[in-house]
């Protein structure tokens, strides 16, 4: 009997473990002893760098506290909007319904940059392979099957592709990375545009999903002719082989901090007053086209002086000491055109 | 002072008097104590219904019925159905207890009719062990193990010795609806077992005695007197560990390919309801999407609560029968 009672609570503890839950953070007012609390939520992708800047600013400004968690971005956007964190992250810029529906009006401010790759295993390539974006979206789209099609041949001179399969590996759980991949997609490609659409979720026409981007390397990894996206950071540190994507101006690049750093700079002759752009399929030579920026979310009004003067003052030590803290985690730094728009844009906060 | 204490006795009434005796014994104060917290667990049920039930609310109102009867799952147009994911956690429950049930009753009836005592008692531990191991150990177990070994061993067998089974056909790339099922198999046997091996144990010595008195063997004896004897509570380990089937979520979204599709065959990419809310519940900003993931909550929920009442129904009519003269 109580070994039942015992797996019954083992049960109950193991299903409910696993599951994702969204609590809504309370935001807390500056205590009196002129400690500030800060509260953040909001995407994964860059919670690396962020949990190393808020500890690096701790060190500098001890009476100021950040509290950062990293729940997504959807999540990130919700609790910004409604007003129970004092800053949201996205690593998609809003839209304009959300944000007329804001209650708090968040500003974008970018913060550093990501890319997506394209990882493969084919077991008897060890190249680097081209993919041309019309390549990527049949492949995506579930029209180009085998590894010996043409638009992937043509592109790979020299290279024997084996005349097998492709399986194709995307993100199974809602995320900012898929995102940035799909949006990159529906660039190039207006049939994915029309059937498939852009979201941090959506129904794919081939493929399996694993769980995050250790869920997708994990089946890239152990199917053989699969290929699947990942972001660069990750594939970065865990070596994963990934190819070359040709970019606007006809050049095939490999996603690296420059050629990251270069997608931004292209893009930000055109950048708007809000910062909210993508800036995939970016112009420039050098530029690798499936990059994004990821966002800090501020609210237009803090009422709270303590609390705003703490925010537009980590914002401005976030775009000049923060950006050189960067590379070494594998981000991609800020373009200075983009951080000197920054710089202007923070005195908007009231 | 004698007669002052006698003189209180008398005047309050009986009942009261009786329950501040009773009140000295405990009895009172346990039993409030203790309905509190029985209520508790029905209170928390009917709240989890009310919750799920009520933040659904958009998602029932806008696609009704159809939501368990659509297959697309289309966070881009909104447009949403639960039935693959239905589909894909009844499945993967079916496989784990076509595959589980029969190997938890076997182990169980040799640990506790024909195993050494020592041995018996070694194993039980180990097994109790493995129900402590967290799911998502077990999944990296199915990734990295269970999945290439389907893939390249197990799949070609079925697929040229039962291959004319719709359920046996097409590609297999290793994650799919079976590797889901295998792996849910390995995590509901040490439920299986040591809930059955406790309910066998506690079939009284009698029995076994008056049967092999009539000179059954062994065997005849467990299988004849001891598990119809024990039927009940064995069936009851059964509809525990389905429980945990259909709601095992870490494991099996890491195997089952997290497609949402209707396939016949086994070895095609699925996906489950607990999978599908784990995976997408943090990113979806929308309200009719989040809606769409709290009525699959409330369908598992509802699934749940048919599994436990068949249960009950099974469990009672079959005591029912053994009570009634034959």
């Amino acid at each position: 009997m109580k070994t039942i009672v015992f797996l019954l609570a083992l049960t109950f503890v193991c299903t409910s473990c696993g599951k994702s839950d969204v609590t809504p953070v309370n935001s807390k007012a500056a205590t009196p002893d002129g400690q500030v609390h800060i509260t953040g939520a909001g995407a994964t992708f860059p919670y690396p760098i962020y949990s190393k800047w808020f500890d690096e600013y701790r060190r500098k400004f001890p009476r100021l506290e950040i509290n950062y968690q990293s729940i997504g971005s959807g999540g990130g956007i919700r609790q910004v909007t409604e007003g129970t964190v004092d800053f949201g992250a996205s690593d998609m810029p809003m839209t304009d319904e959300q944000l007329t529906q804001a209650k708090t009006k968040p500003l974008h401010f970018p913060t550093v940059l990501g890319a997506n790759v394209a990882a493969y295993n084919i077991p008897d390539v060890k190249e680097e392979l081209n993919f041309t974006p019309e390549a990527l979206a049949g492949i995506f789209l579930g029209k180009i099957t085998k590894w010996t099609d043409p638009q992937l041949r043509n592109a790979n001179p020299g290279i024997k592709l084996p005349n097998s399969d492709i399986v194709v590996i995307h993100r199974s759980d809602g995320s900012g990375t898929t995102f940035v991949w799909v949006d990159y997609l529906a660039k190039v490609s207006p049939e994915w545009k029309s059937k498939v659409g852009v979201n941090t979720s959506v129904n794919w026409p081939v493929g399996l999903g694993g769980k995050g981007n250790e869920g997708v390397a994990g089946l890239i990894k152990q199917t053989p002719n699969s290929i699947g996206y990942v972001e660069l950071v990750y594939a970065v540190q865990n070596q994963i082989t990934y190819g070359k994507v040709r970019n606007l101006s006809g050049t095939f690049v490999k996603a690296d901090l420059t050629s990251v750093t270069a997608a931004a700079a292209g893009a930000s002759k055109q950048m708007p007053e809000d910062f909210r752009v993508s800036i995939t399929n970016a112009d420039g030579k050098d530029a690798y086209p499936v990059s994004s920026f990821t966002w800090l979310l501020v609210p237009t009004k803090i009422e709270d002086p303590a609390k705003k003067k703490a925010i537009t003052d980590f914002l401005q030590w976030m775009l000049t000491d923060g950006q050189n803290m960067v590379e070494a985690l594998s981000y991609a730094r800020l373009p200075q055109e983009v951080v000197a728009m920054e710089q202007k844009a923070i005195a908007k906060i009231e | 002072m004698r007669t002052l204490t006698r003189t209180v006795e008398r005047s309050t009434p009986r009942a009261t008097r009786q329950f501040v005796r009773r009140l000295q014994h405990g009895d009172q104060v346990a039993y409030l104590i203790t309905f509190i917290f029985a209520a508790t667990i029905f209170l928390i049920t009917v709240l989890l219904f009310f919750e799920l039930f009520r933040s659904s609310a958009l998602a029932r109102e806008k696609f009704g019925w159809s939501f368990l009867t659509q297959t697309t799952w289309d966070p881009v147009a909104l447009e949403f159905g639960a039935l693959p994911f239905v589909y894909g956690t009844l499945v993967t429950s079916a496989v784990a207890l076509i595959i589980g049930v029969p190997l938890g009753i076997g182990a169980s009836i040799f640990l506790a009719e024909l195993a050494p005592p020592r041995l018996s008692s070694t194993l039980a531990f180990l097994i109790e062990l493995l129900a402590a191991v967290p799911s998502v150990i077990y999944g990296l177990l199915a990734i990295f193990t269970l999945v290439p070994f389907l893939r390249d061993y197990i799949a070609p067998v079925l697929r040229s010795t039962l291959g004319f089974l719709p359920i046996f056909q097409g590609p297999s790339y290793g994650v799919s609806l079976l590797a889901a099922g295998m792996i849910l198999a390995i995590m509901i046997l040490p439920f299986i077992i040591s809930i059955s091996r406790e309910v066998l144990l506690a079939v009284p010595r009698e029995q076994r005695e008056a049967s092999l008195a009539l000179g059954a063997t062994r065997w005849e004896t467990a299988w004849n007197v001891v598990v119809p004897y024990a039927k009940a509570g064995i069936i009851g380990s059964i509809f525990l560990a389905l429980a945990r089937a259909l709601g095992e979520t870490m494991a099996v979204t890491m195997v089952v390919g997290n497609t949402p599709q209707i396939r016949a065959s086994l070895f095609s990419p699925g996906h489950s309801i607990a999978a599908a809310i784990a995976n997408e519940f943090t990113e979806a900003t929308s309200d009719i999407y989040l809606a769409a993931l709290v009525e699959l909550g409330l369908v598992l929920f509802c699934i749940t609560i048919v599994v436990n009442a068949v249960a009950r129904l099974l469990i009672l009519g079959m005591t029912r029968k053994s009570m009634a003269p034959s």
